[in-house]
């Protein structure tokens, strides 16, 4: 069966490529909010890990919010001027030499990836809707069109998992780890970094850290996103439904890749107990902690006591940490 | 209560504005319900995303008094699973919008506790402000 | 000389309604040539028909012009009315003022009235160079090759062979029967397939006319109608039948196992194995990929404990080839591979099977042989593979609703304390007794629920399966666990389809099955002279279908071959052998090899090799592909010569007032007009601007035809043909698309927009995308606005210099 074509992992291979990954690869990087803040700990990893692969992530100057949400209705326009205002750096980046021909765009944070990718493909089809948004922000260069936004993951996945494992110092034997994808890494299908229904990209980077990926049914299931501000205990249900299985399929340890479902996963713990004394915390760590520890980096740079379920124990147990 | 349902030309106006709003066929949906029982949030919810459709398509208005709409966690689930190509999550961002766009929030950031907003990340505000406010 | 008669048809209101067809008798009563105009209710009527036929009697026309629905509709209908007159039907035009105008232009009355007088214009341009033509016959003889053995492929081989004709049945698999050999009971009688099929096989190996190659595989086939040069390579069996006594004995001594194919895999067989209980040819075969190895001889265990000596290990592929002269396609389905639709978990999870897998579960368990437990709990899924965007399987299956009408209550009935639920969105039961089956199944308490499961959880422990669905009719969402789920898969094409339509030059449906000539009229001939189809290659369907779609290719086989003769028609090449100078060019331009370079007859001429072109006419499809390689016009094509085509073009664009502007459309035979009549027929209405002149297909308009068209004041040109892989005449886009280039060069040089030409490659069903193509090309010369008089004027200088230098 050939790949379809709208295969994410296809469209990754035939990105532009420089020489993909000679050491020092200078490429533009968005952090968005909450990698400054709550979830400093994915940022600061991230930046560890991608530092020993030869990857540098060169922060967007002037970068704004990208408004998390992407707008979903036929007519609006100004929801899509704060994602294209961030396009716009990267090509300023590359005319002012901050980065030599590298227009991809890296995004940590998964709902920024997924804003910033949607707006990204919605210009470039209405070229007319593009015009209109130049002319707006007049006061910016007018956007060309020749960012490509990828997620840290899809980096990843081109620079070849066996890179990883050769940077791998400590192998995570015996940690069983379940991905978890939640929605905007994979839907919609042409923004999706993997299938939506059957992804693995987390799997194999588990594999090349050694540990022992689990699979969890619910791994692509909504942690409830934002409607943990109206009714935290709707997301508490799903948040124990989402853990709980994973629990059952044997895993002790959930990674994910964006701060709101971090905040769903673990957070919300303290909901999930309050409904369900008997529930078994579930330490969840955003997927280059894993990394940094695999890679024996320090463990500031892990930044485990950001966590709000503390991994150290498990990890302790598992002789992973001191 | 059992409902008896006329189908008038404002009904046809309403189904036409939503499907404009959300560039999306809507008569296409043959209500086969994978919509709902992908629907992680459906559980909550009044009416089942199909429901929603239906009486999207039958420019029923009431369909803007239930809750379903504001129960969505835009997860895109439906869309990729829709047998007949919809995005059923657009469908209900436009029932959203008719609301917030007079002006009429769904949330008012002001009623969060205090012991919540300490907790709460930047991105969960700024996406329940997005998707709850005008 | 006035013998033209001209005829307007009413077609009851469906020309009248919209054309005022008094103002277009006036019109033709106008034109040059015109000895009489007549308008009628119905033309293609008895007393229509009787009125053209004596007119040409009384009046002594010597052309027909009668402007009504498509050529393509009723076009054989007045040749035959002509040729009853004495006429040749080759002086036949008709003006296509239905489907290409009063249908699609209907809200326009006015403009297609005018539309109308100018497609009777252009008719009667064309009328008046015709010449009268007769049919050209060639031989035919009494073979034809049945690819494949299934249902469709044994009924077909028996009807001709039973009707005199030799058969050739190629088969891949070692046995014939095809899938309805792994079925359990077929709906709605509940007949043993196996048992209802195993007599037509038998007469199939007993049949003296059918020649069966089973175990082969089409390597090739060449030529065309009367001549199909097929290459057939054989598979070594390594068992000789005549010797074997099927004791069994190797099967015990063979170490290998594997999947059984017949079982979908859930049994295994040895490397060495008998197809089936009641295969035809009945012989064992080694499978070589999974024997251990032949050369060199790994094993050879068989070989040992084999009495009779039926096995011979030196044997070897065979490639052979014969003649047919008719082929039946019927290569059949694959079930839908499941593991595509992922959330199913089909391949994952051990109590998911597929319908098939059930059909061999059923018959394995009715011989007191079960091969698993079926649980107590089932639930059957609908539409798994089919009407399905996201699989991109937008068509229903078919057959599905029905097989699990039936297999739900086979499990039921033999087990009536279980559990059994139908998970569909609609329950087809459309076909003679199925409403009836249905409901039976009801009353024995399968239970239908209304909504499609959306995914499949496998217990990690108990392996059970929780499915997850709307109830659509109470809204209820059912979460609930089932002991085993059976996907209802769809059908697929088969992979070796693939292979004979690229052969054959075969066309697709969009849903991928091959595409039959005429979706009502033609339902088992293609595009290609000579080949049918037969059964699930053309499109999913069950076996009474099957059955009888075979029988109507083999009749419609016998149809072509019975008189030992058929007709074609003189569409053809042909050289004005005084403008010739035998430079060659066309020979290598010609894809069946039509042409070759002969001796000078008599006839003077310029001759640079003392030879000029000669045209074979049994090889010639008359595509006029050839006609634009040659810089001396000396090449023609038959009822579309250089000058019709002229004067059509000419006549095309005679009432253009000053300011319009006006889009030269011309469409193919296959696809391109047939397109812009289904239009007409679905009533889209597209650009009033255009004018459609009708081709063998548009390699005809050469380069130098497309720039006259410009100088006499065409504004934009359309190419519509069809798509390449499925075109009738290979090689006919990439000369168009040669053309093509040629033409617009010289419209950059003259400082013209070069995108007034264009090329659009179209299948049949792409109704949006004609209009689509029209309307964007009329909007764009409208908003460039009329090539000037002096530009066209350019086009039309110095053409030979500017083409061929």
């Amino acid at each position: 069966m050939s790949p379809a074509k709208n295969d994410p992992r296809q469209k990754s291979k035939d990105s532009p490529e420089t020489s993909p990954f000679s050491p020092g690869l200078k490429i533009p990087y968005f952090p968005g909010c909450t990698l400054k803040t709550t979830a400093k700990n994915f940022e600061t990893s991230a930046l560890a890990v991608a530092e020993l692969l030869g990857i540098e992530l060169v922060e967007l100057p002037r970068w704004n919010c990208c408004g998390t949400v992407t707008s979903l209705t036929s007519d609006d326009l100004i929801h899509h001027v704060a994602p294209v205002r961030n396009l716009v750096r990267v090509e300023e980046m590359n005319d002012n030499g901050a980065v030599d021909e590298e227009t991809r765009l890296v995004a940590l944070c998964t709902m920024c990836f997924n804003v910033l990718k949607r707006s990204n493909l919605r210009v470039l089809e209405k070229p007319e809707e593009l015009e209109k948004i130049n002319n707006f922000m007049y006061l910016e260069k007018d956007y060309q069109g020749k960012v490509q936004v990828v997620h840290f993951l899809e980096l990843l996945r081109d620079l070849g998992f066996a890179k990883v494992k050769e940077k791998v110092q400590k192998t995570l034997r015996g940690l069983k780890v379940a991905p978890y994808y939640g929605c905007l890494l994979l839907r919609p299908k042409e923004i999706g970094i993997d299938d939506p229904e059957d992804p693995t990209i987390l799997s194999e980077l588990l594999e090349a850290l050694g540990a022992e990926p689990i699979n969890n049914p619910f791994k692509t299931r909504c942690c409830g996103s934002y409607q943990t501000v109206r009714d935290r205990h709707a997301v508490a249900e799903l948040t124990y439904d989402i853990l709980g299985r994973a629990r059952k399929e044997g895993a002790e340890l959930v990674i994910t890749s964006c701060p709101l479902c971090m905040f769903n996963l673990a957070d919300r713990q303290k909901e999930v107990v309050e409904k369900h004394p008997g529930f078994e915390p579930m330490p969840v760590l955003y997927f280059t902690q894993l990394m940094a520890l695999a890679f024996g980096l320090e463990e500031n740079a892990c930044g485990f006591d950001q966590n709000y379920v503390d991994a150290r124990p498990l990890l302790k147990g598992k002789a992973l940490i001191k | 209560m059992i409902k008896k349902i006329a189908i008038t030309s404002e009904n046809v106006d309403f189904l036409e504005k939503i499907s404009k709003l959300s560039d999306q066929v809507i008569t296409k949906c043959d209500q086969c319900g994978t919509c709902s029982g992908s629907c992680p949030m459906v559980g909550e919810m009044d009416i089942t995303p199909a429901q929603l459709m239906r009486m999207v398509l039958l420019g029923q208005e009431e369909v803007m008094d239930s809750k379903a709409m504001w129960i969505c966690a835009s997860c895109f689930a439906c869309t990729v699973r829709c047998p007949r190509g919809l995005d059923v999550s657009r469908v209900a961002e436009a029932l959203r919008q008719i609301t917030l766009r007079q002006a009429v929030d769904h949330i008012d950031l002001n009623d969060i506790p205090d012991c919540e907003m300490k907790r709460l990340p930047q991105i969960a505000l700024v996406s329940a402000g997005r998707k709850f406010t005008g | 000389m006035k013998k033209i008669g001209v005829y307007i048809c009413h077609c009851g209101g469906n020309i009248s309604e919209v054309v005022d067809v008094k103002k277009v008798v006036a019109f033709a009563e106008k034109e040059a040539d015109v000895a009489l105009v007549r308008d009628h209710e119905h033309m293609c009527s008895e007393t229509g028909q009787k009125l053209v036929m004596d007119d040409i009697a009384g009046h002594k026309l010597d052309k027909v012009v009668i402007a009504a629905c498509s050529p393509q509709f009723q076009g054989p209908t007045f040749k035959a009315t002509l040729e009853k007159a004495g006429l040749s039907p080759y002086v036949l035009e008709m003006a296509n003022i239905r489907e290409q105008c009063a249908w699609p232009h209907f809200d326009f009355p006015a403009e297609a009235t005018e539309k109308a007088q100018g497609l009777a214009r252009i008719a009667i341009a064309k009328a008046r160079l015709d010449e009268p033509l007769t049919k050209k016959t060639f031989p035919i003889g009494k073979r034809v090759l049945v690819v494949g053995a299934g249902v469709a492929g044994i009924q077909a081989s028996l009807d001709l062979a039973d009707a005199g004709f030799d058969v050739h049945l190629v088969e891949s698999k070692p046995s014939i029967g095809g899938k309805m050999l792994q079925l359990s009971r077929t709906f709605p009688t509940e007949d043993c397939a196996a048992c209802i099929l195993s007599p037509k096989m038998a007469d199939v190996g007993a049949n003296p006319n059918i020649h069966l190659w089973a175990y082969s595989e089409i390597e090739d086939i060449q030529g065309y109608l009367g001549n199909y040069k097929v290459t057939v390579r054989k598979k070594p069996t390594y068992v000789d039948p005549d010797k074997c006594t099927c004791c069994g004995e190797c099967v015990d001594a063979c170490p290998v196992a594997v999947p059984k194919e017949l079982d979908e895999g859930l049994s295994t067989r040895k490397a060495i194995y008998l197809a089936s209980p009641i295969a035809v040819p009945h012989s064992y075969v080694i499978d070589d990929k999974t024997c251990l190895g032949i050369f060199p001889l790994a094993c050879g265990k068989c070989q040992d404990v084999c009495d009779p000596g039926a096995i011979d290990f030196d044997v070897y592929p065979e490639s052979i080839t014969f003649t047919v002269d008719t082929i039946v396609v019927g290569t059949g389905y694959e079930i839908f591979d499941a593991t595509q639709k992922k959330v199913y978990g089909f391949g994952k999870y051990e109590n998911v099977i597929t319908a098939l897998d059930m059909e061999r579960m059923i018959v394995y368990a009715s011989e007191g042989n079960p091969m698993r437990p079926m649980g107590k709990k089932i639930a059957f899924i609908q539409c798994v593979g089919s009407r399905d965007e996201q699989v991109k399987n937008e068509y229903c299956s078919r057959i599905c609703c029905m097989y699990a009408v039936k297999l739900s209550q086979l499990v039921k009935r033999s087990d009536p304390k279980r559990d059994v639920y139908v998970f569909y969105t609609d329950l087809r039961a459309y076909g003679k007794g199925f409403e009836e089956y249905y409901k039976r199944g009801q009353a024995e308490g399968v239970k239908y629920i209304r909504g499609r499961p959306a995914e499949l959880i496998e217990d990690p422990r108990t392996k059970k399966i929780t499915l997850k669905v709307e109830d659509t009719l109470t809204r209820d969402i059912i979460e609930s666990e089932f002991d085993l789920v059976v996907l209802s898969v769809g059908l697929r094409p088969h992979p070796g389809t693939e292979r004979i339509a690229n052969l054959l030059r075969l066309a697709k449906s969009p849903d991928g099955f091959l595409q039959e000539a005429h979706p009502k009229f033609r339902p088992v001939d293609t595009l290609t002279d000579g080949v049918f189809l037969a059964g699930t290659v053309q499109g999913p369907k069950d076996i009474p279908d099957t059955v009888a779609q075979a029988s109507a290719a083999s009749s419609r086989a016998i149809r072509l071959m019975n008189r030992g003769e058929y007709d074609v028609d003189p569409v053809m090449a042909f050289v004005h052998e005084a403008s010739c100078d035998g430079c060659g060019l066309c020979v290598g331009q010609c894809p069946t090899n039509a042409i070759s370079l002969a001796s000078r007859g008599s006839n003077a001429g310029p001759s640079l090799s003392g030879k000029v072109a000669e045209i074979n006419e049994a090889l010639c499809k008359g595509c006029g592909s050839c006609i634009a390689s040659c810089p001396k016009d000396a090449l023609d094509l038959h009822c579309y010569t250089n000058d019709q085509l002229a004067e059509e073009i000419r006549a095309a664009l005679a009432a253009k007032k000053g300011g319009d502007v006006r889009v030269l459309v011309f469409a193919d035979d296959m696809t391109g007009y047939r397109l812009a009549d289904n239009v007409g027929t679905a009533k889209m209405p597209y650009a009033l601007d255009s004018r459609i002149i009708r081709v063998p297909s548009c390699c005809r308009i050469t380069p130098k035809l497309m720039l006259q068209a410009f100088a006499l004041g065409a504004d934009g040109i359309l190419l519509c043909e069809s798509e390449a892989k499925s075109n009738p005449y290979p090689h006919s886009v990439s000369t168009i698309k040669s053309n093509l280039a040629k033409v617009k060069g010289i419209l950059e040089n003259e400082k013209i927009h070069r995108d007034r030409v264009r090329l659009v490659e179209f299948v049949t069903v792409m109704l949006g995308g004609f209009v689509k193509n029209i309307n964007e090309l009329s909007n764009f010369v409208r908003k460039l606005g009329p090539l000037s008089a002096e530009e066209s004027g350019r086009l039309g200088q110095d053409m030979d210099k500017k083409l061929f230098g």
